[in-house]
């Protein structure tokens, strides 16, 4: 019994170690030379760095990956498949394209105009598409991520055409690949939004649990299902628009992570909740270290590495999942 | 006390279930039967309230089921639709404890472990509980789920066709725990069984239906009866008797 109380105490302490070593190590990566030793006596420059573009960078990689990691479970749990996640439901594309039309429609957009429409088109985007494949009758698991990558390049050329159409395309193109290169203290709080997001997931997990197993199960268990369902992809939107505006659109790791997790940890939802947030925040994290090291002192874009790393799992997890 | 009242539900011109009044005894294992396409399961989704009936009246306990408030309703009444497999990695333990969602919305207390323990044993599970409901048995997947209903503690139970994909010893043992939960538990089972002869071994009361339209209903003794059998089926069945328990025989008839 005592083994039993143990296990998961040691595997919580374990995640904490490890996330806060590889931020250290994210922390005193770069071209400008500041060194753990010498922390408590670091010059102006140093200091200057540390905290205006080093922490914030970090702290933006934990908050990204952790709520990119929860947002592809949620959807996937509402969804009963295991292959939809932002990238593959339309809502990163239709955060995107949201963006794009805030540009040409209010030449001097506000962050909270991008971040409405975002949010709107996201949302919209993502019921279109989980409408779209309820009326799919071939539910083959690896249909539905196809046909969401095919949905969300439709949108990704529309947003393509406009952006082109109205010349607003190099204030576009910095959102089609994620970097965390331009972070800095000034231009990352809207990544705070993951916190109350993150909370209320919490607070309804045990209704995503249970959701997971469907929508009669749900209603025969007294569930609102339509509702949460809405407050779920209400969530996701959100959470997508926040990270798409700050960092960019980094692909897979909605779809990697979770499946990793659950296939060590099962499906219950709110128990790989906490370890799914932590693995995709480890994931982001690691992923920008090798893309500020591979090719030091020059950066390869965080969507890239993440792009090769996250399309082989990805193959991988497809493949699995058809040989079953 | 459930009463049906002149139910009908139809999709575009189709009547799948046409004007259904059905007695309903407390108490007792109901058995529902009838052809494939008869609207079995339409009406046990509208008793359970999985989908709105277009006119008429259902009640459980004196209410209207549309006026049951969602989380009160699902302390009174339990359903399971047809499965075949679930692909979701939860343990036996973990499903079966989502019957308490009614209760306490997930938090989990001291009775709930009481009764998850004691409907994973009422139906043998205990030894599985930890097991991933993925890798189960058909059979035991099936246990699992009527354990998670029984967790639910309903005075009603509805099932559709619960002995789906079980062979004949699962399919004894089901229905002998149903018995079960109807003479010691008091529990109100009524189920949709495709086998006439589990129907006559081991219910109560038989509904038949027949082309949206309640065809007959009554005592086992009255049902297992040529005459209405053979219309409801349109096929010539045998009935014998054997150990005081009818029996139809239709497997080599034209």
């Amino acid at each position: 019994m005592s083994l039993k109380l143990k296990t998961p105490l040691m595997r919580n302490s374990l995640m904490v170690i490890l996330l806060v070593l590889f931020s250290l190590v994210s922390i005193f990566t770069g071209v400008q030379e500041v060194s753990f030793m010498n922390l408590f006596q670091l010059s102006e420059v140093q200091r200057l760095v540390l905290i205006s573009t080093r922490i914030p960078r970090t702290i933006s990689l934990i908050l990204s990956g952790s709520t990119l990691a929860i947002c592809g479970l949620l959807m996937q749990q509402l969804t009963q498949n295991k292959f939809v996640s932002p990238t593959t439901a339309g809502t990163m594309a239709s955060a995107r394209l949201g963006i794009v039309v805030s540009m040409i429609y209010f030449s001097q957009s506000s962050l909270a105009q991008k971040t409405g429409l975002a949010f709107a088109f996201s949302l919209t985007g993502t019921f279109i598409f989980i409408l779209f494949i309820r009326t799919i009758k071939n539910k083959k698991a690896v249909m539905i991520p196809l046909v969401g990558l095919m949905f969300g390049n439709i949108i990704n050329s529309l947003s393509s055409y406009l952006a082109i159409q109205f010349e607003v395309v190099q204030n576009t193109s910095s959102w089609l690949q994620g970097n965390f290169a331009l972070i800095s203290s000034s231009n990352y709080q809207l990544l705070f939004l993951s916190f109350p997001l993150f909370g209320v997931i919490y607070l309804l997990a045990h209704y995503f649990t249970v959701m997971g197993l469907g929508k009669d199960v749900s209603t025969e268990l007294g569930i609102p299902y339509a509702t949460l369902e809405i407050i779920g992809i209400a969530l996701v939107a959100l959470a997508t628009s926040a990270i798409i505006l700050t960092v960019g659109s980094i692909p897979f790791v909605g779809i990697v992570i979770p499946n990793l997790v659950s296939l060590k940890q099962g499906d219950h939802f709110g128990k790989i909740l906490m370890p799914t947030a932590f693995f995709g925040a480890l994931f982001l994290l690691f992923s920008d270290v090798l893309s500020r090291t591979l090719i030091y002192p020059y950066e390869i874009p965080i969507s890239v590495i993440i792009g090769v790393i996250g399309s082989v799992l990805f193959l991988y997890l497809l493949l699995r999942g058809e040989s079953k | 006390m459930m009463e049906v009242k002149r139910v009908t539900k139809s999709y575009g011109e189709s009547i799948v279930v046409n004007n259904v009044s059905l007695p309903i005894e407390k108490g007792k294992l109901t058995a529902c039967i009838g052809p494939n396409g008869a609207g079995k399961s339409t009406l046990l989704e509208m008793v359970s309230r999985l989908i709105p009936q277009d006119t008429g009246d259902i009640y459980i306990d004196g209410n209207e089921v549309k006026t049951w408030k969602r989380g009160d309703f699902a302390k009174r009444l339990s359903v399971l639709k047809q499965t075949n497999q679930m692909n979701v990695r939860l343990t036996v333990r973990e499903l079966v404890s989502f019957g308490r969602f009614p209760y306490t919305k997930g938090r989990l207390n001291a009775h709930c472990h009481e009764m998850i323990n004691e409907s994973l044993e009422y139906l043998g599970l205990t030894a599985l509980q930890e097991r991933y409901i993925d890798t189960l048995s058909g059979g035991q997947l099936q246990r699992a789920l009527i354990a998670m209903v029984l967790c639910q503690d309903t005075d009603y139970i509805l099932l559709d066709e619960p002995l789906n994909n079980l062979d004949m010893s699962f399919g004894v043992q089901m229905m002998k725990t149903l018995r079960r939960l109807v003479d010691e538990l008091g529990k109100t089972v009524i189920t949709i069984v495709h086998d006439i002869n589990f129907a006559a071994s081991y219910a109560d009361n038989i509904v038949a239906m027949k082309d949206g339209k309640l065809f007959a209903s009554g005592t086992v003794d009255e049902m297992i009866n040529k005459t209405v059998l053979d219309d409801l089926y349109d096929m010539d069945v045998k009935i014998i008797e054997s150990n005081g328990t009818k029996y139809c025989l239709y497997y080599t008839t034209n």
